[in-house]
């Protein structure tokens, strides 16, 4: 251990912490050293409090599926991300941040078109797509921004289609969640951001109702708030949950797991190289683990005293599960730092734990296997346009990732 | 080996199906449906992975 690491001993060290300069994908090295030392530990959040910091891949798992936690971002105690995610919380209600029964009854309304032989029947259009943007990025200038012309539009074209939202308003939507996903937005940035996809997505709903298409939004609008069941905001608000979770977590994994593969050849090519689905479905798998770009910590409160790791969190309590550094446990995953696209990640927790568990999974995995398995084959001199170290990385975001990415081939 | 699904608990991850095709489905709003509640052998390992990367533990498995 060298003298960089942090005392563990102490209480309550500052979360979150910076990652290791020239380490981009390796979760900061204070939560290698409390994962070993002290896996549940005190940390202290943004706003002075403290919070419990849970680090291991097994108690990730126990925690987020155990009833005695809550998701409810308006319950005290609840540790916020970022004051611009507090806010939001007062103004926001999606079944994202409630418990059971509530977000069953809200999250079973919209599961149908993420069942996996429905996001199966779209992978022909997602590879239609793909190609196309392919097409257009090697007919353009180099070098391009993958960002830009490759990784955001993809997942944002596919989550158009499914939701039934026009693709011309791309710039509204992906400018407004990039502000609500960024930790360093003050508050009334992201309450207005908030409330600008809300207003798109109302009146969307609105045009939906009188001239229903076939798609989630138009099926959201009759069978649910025309009966009743679903108030207009709050449909536009799952709405705004929707599009946003469904593009800019996708893409981060598109342009950051490109990265990822430019700088381990030896991976990339055995991913260029794969005819087997199942290997390519593998890789996808361990570039989720091995990237994990939800790594801003599930956010939890605790409704009743819960031991776990030889501590006893109380009721009340805030609680933060680190993700990033749970996918890089060595007792899970063996020699963990390694991306080794031949290994078995399923076991991994990119998509969270619990009922919570990301509900787009299925359709991230058909679109990361569609681009996986064809940009590198289509592109094979893919490379870099700049130097790594200078690349701006999402430090500050809720989803790590990079804001551009300039390559060439 | 014998599985039992409890479909309240479901939450349509999707993760059994593609651990195991051949013992899970699904059913229009994506909930879990049993297509063999008695695996063949060979299936097995498919499904208690099934069983280990379930987020919402619901699908159990009963000895005989
Ligand atoms: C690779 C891409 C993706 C990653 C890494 C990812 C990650 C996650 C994570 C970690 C959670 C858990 C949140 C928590 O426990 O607090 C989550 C929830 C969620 N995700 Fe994703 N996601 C991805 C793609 C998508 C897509 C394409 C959609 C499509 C709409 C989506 C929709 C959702 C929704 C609606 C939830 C809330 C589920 C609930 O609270 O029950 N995600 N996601």
């Amino acid at each position: 251990m060298t003298e960089t690491l942090p005392d563990t001993s102490t209480a309550a060290h500052e979360y979150p912490s910076p990652r290791a300069a020239g380490c981009p994908f390796d979760p900061p090295p204070a939560l290698r050293a409390l994962q070993a030392e002290r896996p549940v530990s005190r940390v202290r959040i943004w706003d002075g409090s403290t919070a419990w910091l849970v680090t291991r891949h097994d108690q990730m798992r126990a925690l987020l599926g155990d009833p005695r936690i809550s998701a409810d971002a308006t319950r005290p105690g609840y540790p916020h991300s970022s004051p611009g995610t507090q806010a939001s919380s007062r103004v926001r209600r999606t079944f994202l941040v409630m418990d059971d029964p509530e977000h069953a009854r809200l999250r079973r309304m919209v599961t149908a078109p993420f069942a996996i032989r429905k996001v199966e029947a779209l992978r022909p259009a997602v590879q239609r797509t793909t190609d196309d943007l392919i097409d257009a990025l090697l007919a353009g200038p180099k070098p391009a921004d993958l960002v830009e012309a490759f990784a955001l539009p993809l997942p944002s074209l596919v989550i158009c289609a499914l939701l039934g939202v026009p693709y011309e308003d791309h710039d509204l939507f992906q400018r407004n969640t990039r502000v609500i996903v960024s930790r360093s937005a003050t508050p009334e940035e992201v309450v207005t951001a908030q409330q600008a996809l809300t207003e798109y997505l109302d009146d969307l709903l609105t045009v939906k109702r009188a001239h229903p298409a076939d798609d989630l939004l138009s099926r959201l609008a009759a069978e649910r708030v025309n009966t009743g069941e679903l108030t207009r905001r709050e449909a536009a608000q799952m709405g705004v949950l929707l599009l946003s979770a469904g593009h800019e977590t996708t893409a981060n994994m598109i342009a950051l797991g490109t990265l990822a593969l430019l700088e381990n050849p030896d991976q990339l090519a055995l991913l260029r190289d794969a005819e087997d689905p199942k290997v390519v479905a593998g890789a996808v798998e361990e570039l989720l683990r091995y990237l994990t770009i939800v790594h801003s910590g599930r956010r939890r409160v605790a409704l009743e005293d819960i031991e776990i790791g030889g501590e006893v969190i109380r009721a009340g309590d805030g609680i933060i599960v680190a993700g990033d550094i749970a996918n890089r446990d060595p007792e899970a995953f063996p020699d963990p730092d390694r991306l080794d696209l031949t290994r078995d990640a399923r076991r991994h927790v990119a998509f969270g734990f619990g009922v919570h568990q990301c509900l787009g999974q299925p359709l991230a995995r058909v679109e990361l296997q569609v681009v996986y398995s064809t940009l590198y084959h289509r592109i094979p001199t893919l490379q870099l346009a700049a130097d790594v170290d200078g690349l701006p990385f999402k430090h500050d975001g809720l989803i790590y990732g990079v804001h551009e990415l300039p390559v060439t081939w | 080996m014998r599985v039992e699904v409890d479909q309240p608990r479901c939450v349509a991850s999707g993760q059994c199906v593609l651990a195991a095709p051949e013992v899970f489905d699904q059913d229009d709003d994506g909930i879990v449906e049993m297509l063999a509640d008695h695996p063949e052998p060979d299936q097995h390992d498919g499904v208690r992975e099934a069983v280990a990367i379930c987020p919402a533990a619901a699908i159990r498995l009963v000895r005989e």
